[in-house]
């Protein structure tokens, strides 16, 4: 599928979605815009891990943050449930850049498993304030959104919160976008694949992660932003380990460098924890079955099938649709 | 392109058509209840206890509440606030229940009454003890009423009992979270008020398993030692304790001692006294009847999460009698069942005007025995003192209590502490 | 806070962090040889602790539970090793990600093998008393985690330090490819390393099991402390994670006993701080 004929596929799927949506049960509206905002943070990681060759453990941290500030304006101080809620989503976007411009400036210097590792330790160190700072985030209690906002339409509308949603997530993919097929972009990609090289070229490669790092933070807490209006309740399970943990294994399903993937990734994780848990109790097999499988023989993801069954067709050979996984040794 | 399109839209065409189905069938004399308890982790113990209660009055009473037919459908939200809003809002969107019980934490309590509020379904609170839900908050949920307890209805009482022990000053160790803090507070407000000291508190995490931290800060010149252990905590607190050679007395809130993982304590419990409206050696006739039925279907103990869940289910039973069979809508049914007053497992329950119960608080100790002729003796919580009908003011004015703030981290003030 | 709460504190700190040493020295080891983050360790810890409770339901033995529990749980690290991540080749992300989704599968079947509630492994009445020592009381099982984390650190220092298998270790830890150049067998040494890893992981749960409890959950508890004493005292660094494991043990007692409030913190902060300065750990090899 050439570039051109994905945009579209996109575009119609988005379409689909705004159109079909709404005549859906409540509850799959409600996963829906749960899947939608949750997406965005896992397109985040994508920049990252897709296009840059970085995987981040600690993408909740930024998701946290993000979720923690939109509650305790609202709980606390009742902004953000007005028309500032706009204020409140650049505000999400700021803290994600600020904290991930913070933890840049720690974890850029690693690659590979190191990077891991310590975005790790910072998503811990999130967590571990997030759990106990009482005071600030009320700890293990969590802290309650009453409501959702009101200006002019209101929030508290299950398919007008959805349509702001799904209009959020289509700017952020749109944005994303951009960004990936732009000369920044495509350094990036030149990053993943050679690093040495880009900087025998003159790149400067470290601003350039940087940059990435802070840019994929930014949306982080806009998706956080948008998780806490969902949920109506933000608690530490959100900045835990295992949220940075399932983004990672939903970019990594759908796809890793397709952007697209993320959303795909994240759609069918929640679908199945969310509606086959309801069905059998032993979903957990299939969603870990689905993971391993997926790792072992489908390293680009659900997003490379259409890749590999062309291969497996004698097609044209490797294109340039076909990336994997392994970065480049450190 | 339409594998792409088939993943996007698959789940969603999918849940339509089966909510289409499910929604056609649905209807009939039918009361379809949600029950909310952690399935899967760290508290599954103590969802299953919830269940097993809920589901032995079922048993016993042919599947039927009040003359309906009762479908039961119970959801996982392993004891996180935010999962339980998930499937509460599945249990009231898809599956149209007519109520929805559970939950376990504190938390998780405060999270699903603005649920109910929201989609004009009722919430039964059996298990979140968390005041304020019932106290300065009850306006803003019209269709909640809570069956179990109030977290500082039982520290009330047991302040004054405290005092009247020769208590002067007490240490206190409880879970950094809202539940420990009400217990504690209540506890504090009274022995406080009855001359006692409350000299020191300290605040391990909700879920902390090594007090080594802790345990060694604990003042030397307390009389007693004041815990409030929940979940996993509980086995470990007294073992560690004993271990660092404690020989002060311990009392501590309900849930320290509580049946669901005393069998599984050993003999560092004993003499433990705590405060509950309910222990599985009630030596009443009601409650032999039902520990019998309890064990010999479950193969343990039922602890207060089961008999919480089991009186819910005999609550629910008599409203819908008095409402003819059918559900009555939401407002009327949470009238109906506040306005009841029946002999239940724990002794007597009625509610007060702000859907609270009002009922029996027992002084229990931790004590090996054998108990209704069972042959070996095991941990039992002797009941040693009785104070009738407690209801969450205890002996406090209503209107001057709520003008307090709600009993957290900093309130009531730390006044005597060293 | 007098010399008594010191002492008192450090000894509670040693003895957790002998229990870290446990858990992480396997972690550290296989990130050493495999140059995998092993997120299923946590898994291992916790499966361990109720293999060991099924030994002592049948056979009343605590004593025969640690052998039993490690080498179970040794051989599923090997089956895993040898089955699913070998075939992956040299990917780490994919290793990675892959023991992530064993987790999962992992959890999910011990909650349907062992139900979801809490147990505690009980230890022979022995280790239940304390001694005192000078107004001290110390807790005997405290000690003998403290005991037995040191035979186990002192076995495996040797193993590697005196021994040929120790050295072909260490020589693929330092330069793999150099080590495969001389003609070392690096994939059979991967195996046995991971089987090894697994196998402290689960000897450590059976002993943190009547420490903590053993319950849902606990896997992805002690998961971040087991990378915490890795990453502080190094990858493929086993005096390091002796180290590492103390330094843990005491900063998150003290941590909790001094700063209730940050304790988290004052453990994961420390982390970044180092990694961000040497990413390989304190102790590290790279």
């Amino acid at each position: 599928m050439t570039s051109r004929r994905k945009v579209w596929a996109v575009i119609a799927a988005v379409a689909a979605l705004a159109i079909v949506v709404p005549f859906t049960s409540s509850f799959v509206i409600l996963l829906a815009t749960r899947a939608l905002a949750f997406s965005i943070l896992v397109m985040s990681l994508d920049i990252l891990l897709g296009f840059t060759g970085l995987a981040s453990l600690g993408q909740a941290a930024y998701f946290g943050v993000g979720a923690y500030m939109t509650a305790i304006l609202a709980a606390k101080y009742q902004i953000g449930l007005g028309f500032d809620f706009w204020l409140v989503v650049v505000g999400g976007l700021l803290i994600g850049a600020a904290l991930a411009a913070v933890f840049g400036l720690l974890a850029i210097r690693a690659s590979g498993v190191y990077f891991l590792m310590i975005t790790l330790a910072l998503g811990q160190c999130v967590w571990g304030l997030a759990y106990r700072w009482n005071s600030l985030t009320n700890g293990d209690n969590g802290i309650n959104i009453q409501v959702r906002p009101r200006f002019g339409i209101d929030l508290a509308n299950e398919v007008t919160f959805f349509y702001v949603v799904l209009g959020l997530f289509a700017v952020s993919l749109f944005a994303m976008y951009v960004l990936v097929r732009s000369p920044f972009g495509r350094s990036l990609a030149g990053i993943r694949e050679r690093e040495l090289r880009m900087k025998i070229l003159g790149y400067n490669t470290w601003l350039h992660k940087y940059v990435a790092f802070i840019i994929s933070g930014a949306f982080g807490g806009l998706s956080g932003v948008l998780w806490a209006h969902t949920a109506g309740i933000v608690s530490p399970v959100n900045v835990e380990l295992t949220t940075s943990v399932d983004a990672l294994l939903m970019a990594v399903l759908g796809g890793a460098g397709t952007l697209v993937g993320g959303a795909i990734g994240a759609f069918i994780v929640i679908a199945l924890r969310e509606y086959l848990s309801t069905v059998v109790p032993w979903w957990q097999y299939v969603l870990g079955g689905v993971y391993v499988l997926t790792i072992l023989y489908l390293p680009s993801g659900l997003m490379g099938i259409p890749a590999r069954i062309r291969q497996r067709r004698g097609a044209l050979g490797k294109r340039e649709g076909d990336k994997t996984l392994a970065t480049a040794p450190s | 392109m339409t594998n792409a399109w088939l993943r996007r839209l698959g789940p969603m065409v999918l849940g339509g058509a089966l909510v289409a189905a499910a929604s056609a069938s649905a209807g009939a004399e039918e009361l379809r209840i949600g029950f909310i308890a952690a399935i899967t982790g760290p508290f599954a113990a103590v969802g299953k206890d919830m269940v097993d209660g809920f589901q032995l009055y079922l048993d016993q009473h042919g599947n039927k509440l009040g003359g309906a037919d009762v479908k039961l459908i119970v959801e996982d939200d392993q004891a996180k606030p935010d999962v339980g809003v998930t499937k509460a809002r599945k249990l009231v969107l898809q599956d149209h229940v007519h109520m929805f019980i559970g939950g376990i934490l504190a938390p998780t309590g405060y999270a699903l009454a603005p649920v109910s509020t929201a989609e004009k379904t009722v919430y039964i609170s059996s298990i979140p003890a968390a005041d304020d839900l019932t106290q300065r908050q009850i306006d803003k949920y019209p269709y909640f009423i809570r069956t179990g307890w109030s977290s500082s209805q039982p520290s009330h009482p047991f302040g004054q009992w405290a005092c009247e022990q020769g208590y002067k000053k007490i240490a206190v160790i409880a879970a950094d979270y809202a539940f420990g803090y009400e217990v504690v507070g209540g506890f504090q407000k009274s022995f406080e008020d009855c001359g006692g000291k409350i000299i020191q508190k300290i605040w391990p995490p909700l879920g902390s398993k090594d007090f080594g931290p802790y345990i060694p800060a604990i003042k030397p010149d307390a009389d007693a030692i004041f815990s409030l252990m929940v979940g996993p905590m509980v086995p470990q607190f007294p073992k560690q304790l004993a271990a660092a050679g404690n020989t002060k007395p311990v009392i501590g809130g309900g849930t320290s001692y509580d049946e669901f993982v005393l069998p599984a304590m050993g003999d560092e419990a004993i003499g433990g006294v705590s405060p509950l409206q309910y222990s599985a050696a009630l030596e009443t006739p009601k409650n032999e009847a039902f520990v019998k039925a309890y064990r010999a279907k479950y193969n343990k103990v039922p602890s207060y999460f089961s008999e919480s869940n089991y009186t819910t289910a005999q609550l629910i039973d008599e409203t819908i009698k008095q409402t003819g069979g059918k559900f009555p809508g939401p407002e009327e049914f949470v009238k109906v069942m506040a306005g009841l007053k029946i002999d239940a497992v724990r002794g007597p329950v009625s509610f007060d005007d702000m859907r609270n119960p009002i009922q029996n608080i027992y002084i229990r100790k931790v004590e090996k025995k054998k108990m209704f002729g069972y042959d070996k003796a095991e941990l039992w919580n002797t009941v040693i003192k009785t104070y009738p009908s407690v209801s969450q003011f205890w002996k406090y004015d209503k209107a001057a209590f709520l003008k307090q703030p709600v009993y957290s981290r900093d309130w009531p003030p730390c006044g005597n502490c060293e | 806070m007098n010399l008594h709460f010191w002492l008192i504190q450090a000894f509670n700190g040693i003895s957790y962090g002998a229990l870290l040493f446990l858990v992480g020295s396997g972690l550290s080891l296989i990130f050493g040889v495999m140059r995998i983050v092993n997120l299923s360790h946590g898994s291992y810890f916790l499966l361990g602790g109720y293999v060991a409770l099924t030994v002592i339901w049948t056979t009343g033995s605590w004593v025969l539970a640690i052998p039993v529990a490690g080498l179970a749980i040794g051989g599923i690290g090997l089956l895993m090793e040898r089955i699913f991540l070998r075939p992956l080749g040299f990917d780490p992300l994919r290793q990675v990600l892959l023991t992530v989704g064993f987790a999962f599968l992992f959890q999910q079947a011990a909650l349907d093998i062992w139900t979801g509630n809490n147990f505690d492994i009980e230890p022979p009445a022995l280790l239940t008393k304390s001694i005192q020592v000078g107004g001290l009381f110390l807790p005997l099982y405290r000690i003998f985690m403290i005991a037995s984390a040191a035979v186990i650190g002192i076995v495996l220092w040797l193993a590697m330090e005196k021994t040929r298998i120790g050295a072909t270790v260490r020589a693929t830890v330092d330069d793999a490819e150099m080590a495969r150049g001389i003609g070392i067998d690096t994939s059979r040494i991967s195996m046995f390393i991971f089987a090894l890893g697994a196998l402290l992981a689960a000897v450590g749960g059976v002993i943190g099991g009547a420490f903590l409890g053993i319950y849902p959950g606990l896997d992805f508890e002690i998961l971040p402390l087991a990378f915490a004493v890795v990453i502080i005292g190094g990858m493929g660094s086993l005096g390091g994670a002796a180290i590492g494991a103390l330094l843990v043990g005491l900063a998150d007692n003290f941590g909790k006993a001094l700063f209730p409030e940050v304790s988290y913190f004052t453990l994961y902060a420390p982390m970044a701080l180092i990694l961000a300065i040497k990413p390989t750990g304190l102790f590290g090899r790279e």
